[in-house]
């Protein structure tokens, strides 16, 4: 590893093993914002880690920022960093400035359909945006919205949203999801992005798999420990055939849940790169649901509590897999780019990278 | 605790000639009829095409060139691999010569046994059979019986070996045999020998698999003589090489695309526009094989960087034999057919029926996925 991601691993690792209590993780799911973990992830820069340097970010390359962003899902962070970093791109995308704070983005849910349009002479926006992830916390929205069939990023202030907020509900980690219904919103920023709401499912689907790779490298760890831990029948669990073998299998999706993001993030550092993001999100989709299984069926109904940590990487796993695509879409994607190749091209299409 | 990462390996310039060469290469052969793609696995072979890869410079790609090699790196090995079993070439004459017993020989063999055997393997002329499991002696190998003793200018073995794949179609076999009683370390006292497969005091029989193929063999050793200079490396130090080979054996493309034609052959089926549950199960084999073949690819440049990846090597086989089994399960599915047990035709129904008849093979062969998932849970601190 070099030097900067050791450096990385460890400030993200000190941050969330100081902030990442029970109780900061209990409180954040009746929806108070886990302000001390955040500010600490802000003293370090860490929430602009996907800016460069001129518009003042941290100057982290992007595969850094992926790294953080793993890190921080493999302590299970309750904190919208993914849709931070997301809403920094796509701002930077568009040729807007950044602004510093909470960030979160509409998620291209299927039901959303936002209009950018004037209004005496001020620009405003209308529509509804679904499931968006902390809409209760954010100081600030990205949204893709559409006028006269060009597509553009909007940003929305706090303001603004807490007139358009409607109802909120939890994801299955129990992070805050919420619905917004804009009339006529004051907008603060917007310039056009074309492709953006591809660009948006695209980038939103890579952090989902980033995501997804470092809780299930955090699941395997508890996982071992407790095999190593527990005792029945006079021995440790990890000492049995069956366990190990299913010990195996898990170390074996999150091997390819790892290979599968590297590969995404590599070719997406400038703009996303749909195939391989496919390949992510579907590989490491597929690998959260096993994975999370396994890891559940090895600690027993000791990791059915609500006192293990466990549950808090696997509800996110389980959430995490169904948004920004799950695996089907993904799947269905490059299942048409393979047939569009047909059987005898795909070999060369497959290996052209 | 092993961490099992599997780091990005860039592929040099000189392996992307290589693919277009190989491509080239195995484009004029299909053209003038030397082989049809979709049918082949890497255990099938035609000596004739494996003559052609020998003088094309494909077998034994990394060896020095003094004993017929071309000094290539393992990454670039890797690439002409993959472009044979993507191509669907009938490589499997050659395969076990290439991929292991030449790189044990090169590495512990005796100079007169690399002189004389390596140039022949890699003109393509020379092939091996790999001789370990015994009727009592599978997954657990240190159980071998077959037994070696001193005689003047050589060795007398005695013994059994089965599972012994092409050995009526090889001209050596590598035996792993006992040299002496077995102690406290079960693993010591074992040693490789090279044994000439017209040697007096050998017999082979054919042990026919499942579809009636005669694939395997049983040898019988009654005290054939092997002369020194055929030994493997230190007497007694057979255990080492075996393990330390199996990163080269396991994390190839081999294992993986046994049933890549299945999958071709299967869009073919299919059609350009097929329904939503055939476009989407696709997807998700192209998906996991190209994660495997990154998986893959990263074992290749840790073999080039001369680090020895046995237990990343044992995972990529694990997941790579269970996605190569589960394609025939699911076209099965996917295109109703009647699958036959026929080798040599063509017809979907019969190249989906091989590959069922086929599949069970491919997590067994090289180490069962029980013994793999025991080495994967140990390199993870369990036991």
């Amino acid at each position: 590893m070099s030097d900067i991601r050791d450096d990385l691993e460890k400030t993200v690792d000190r941050i969330c093993q100081e902030h990442c209590l029970k109780e900061v993780f209990m409180s954040s799911e009746s929806g108070v914002w886990p302000q001390a973990l955040w500010q600490a992830l802000e003293e370090v820069g860490l929430p602009l880690a996907c800016l460069s340097e001129e518009h003042g970010g941290s100057g982290l390359s992007f595969d850094d920022a992926m790294f953080v962003l793993r890190r921080s899902a493999y302590h299970a962070a309750p904190v919208p960093l993914a849709e931070t970093f997301l809403a920094s791109r796509l701002l930077s995308a568009a040729g807007l400035k950044v602004p510093g704070g909470v960030l979160s983005v509409s998620v291209a849910h299927a039901k959303d359909g936002l209009q950018l349009q004037e209004s005496q002479n001020s620009p405003s926006l209308s529509g509804h945006a679904h499931r968006v992830p902390w809409g209760l916390s954010c100081d600030h929205l990205v949204v893709v919205a559409q006028r006269e069939g060009q597509s553009y990023i909007v940003l929305i202030e706090r303001e603004a949203l807490g007139q358009s907020q409607s109802q909120w509900v939890k994801n299955l980690a129990g992070e805050p999801r919420v619905q917004f219904d804009f009339v006529n919103a004051p907008v603060s920023a917007f310039a056009p992005l074309s492709n953006a709401k591809e660009r948006l499912l695209c980038e939103g689907a890579l952090m989902r798999a980033v995501q997804m790779a470092g809780a299930l490298q955090r699941s395997l760890e508890y996982a071992l420990q407790y095999a190593n831990d527990r005792v029945q029948f006079g021995r440790p669990i990890g000492k049995f055939q069956a366990v190990q073998h299913m010990l195996a299998v898990l170390a074996g999706h999150v091997a390819a849940s790892a290979a599968a993001a590297d590969a995404a993030i590599e070719l997406s550092s400038e703009a996303p790169e749909p195939f391989f993001i496919a390949v992510a999100k579907s590989r490491v989709g597929e690998a959260a649901g096993k994975g999370a299984e396994i890891a559940h069926q090895v600690h027993g109904a000791m990791g059915f509590t609500r006192e293990h940590n466990l549950h808090h990487l696997t509800r996110r796993l389980w959430s995490w897999r169904d948004e920004f695509g799950n695996e089907t879409h993904w799947q269905t994607r490059i299942g048409e780019m393979a047939l569009k190749q047909g059987a005898e091209n795909l070999w060369p299409f497959l290996t052209r990278l | 605790m092993h961490d099992f990462v599997f780091p990005a390996v860039t592929l040099p310039e000189s392996a992307s000639l290589l693919r277009q060469q190989v491509r080239e290469f195995l484009k004029r052969e299909r053209d003038a009829g030397t082989f049809t793609p979709r049918k082949n696995s890497w255990s099938d072979g035609d000596a004739a095409f494996s003559r052609k890869c020998g003088q094309a410079g494909y077998i034994g790609m990394i060896w020095p060139k003094k004993y017929g090699g071309q000094e290539r790196t393992a990454l670039e090995r890797y690439v002409m691999t993959e472009e044979m079993l993507a191509g669907g070439a009938p490589v499997g004459a050659h395969w076990v010569a290439d991929r292991q017993s030449g790189n044990q020989i090169l590495r512990h063999g005796s100079e007169r046994a690399r002189q004389l055997i390596l140039p022949q393997i890699a003109a393509g002329e020379c092939f091996f059979a790999i001789g370990m499991s015994e009727p009592d002696s599978g997954s657990d190998l240190a159980a071998v019986r077959t037994s070696a003793v001193k005689v003047e200018g050589g060795w007398k073995i005695t013994g059994t070996k089965v599972w012994t794949s092409s050995a009526h179609r090889a001209h050596y076999l590598i035996a792993l045999v006992r040299t002496s009683p077995k102690e406290e370390n079960r693993h010591a006292g074992m040693t490789q020998f090279i044994v000439d497969l017209k040697s007096p005091g050998l017999k082979l029989s054919p042990i026919l698999n499942i579809y009636g193929a005669h694939d395997w063999n049983e040898v019988v050793f009654d005290e054939c003589f092997v002369p020194d200079d055929m030994v493997v490396g230190e007497v007694g130090g057979g255990w080492n090489m075996v393990t330390s080979e199996l990163a080269f054996e396991r994390s190839g493309p081999d294992r993986f695309l046994s049933t890549y034609q299945l999958l071709l052959a299967s869009m073919e089926q299919l059609g350009e526009k097929p329904d939503a549950r055939s476009v989407n199960e696709i997807g998700r084999f192209v998906a996991h094989l190209t994660t495997l073949r990154r998986m893959s690819t990263s074992v290749a440049g840790m073999l080039t960087k001369g680090e020895k990846p046995i237990l990343e090597a044992a995972l990529v086989k694990d997941i790579g034999t269970a996605f190569e089994r589960e394609i025939p399960e699911i076209f099965r599915q996917l295109i109703p057919s009647e699958p036959l047990m026929d080798n040599d035709s063509l017809d979907f129904d019969a190249l989906l029926g091989m590959s069922m008849l086929k599949a069970p093979g491919f997590t067994i062969r090289g180490g069962t996925r029980e013994i793999l998932r025991g080495m994967i849970a140990k390199g993870l601190g369990l036991r």
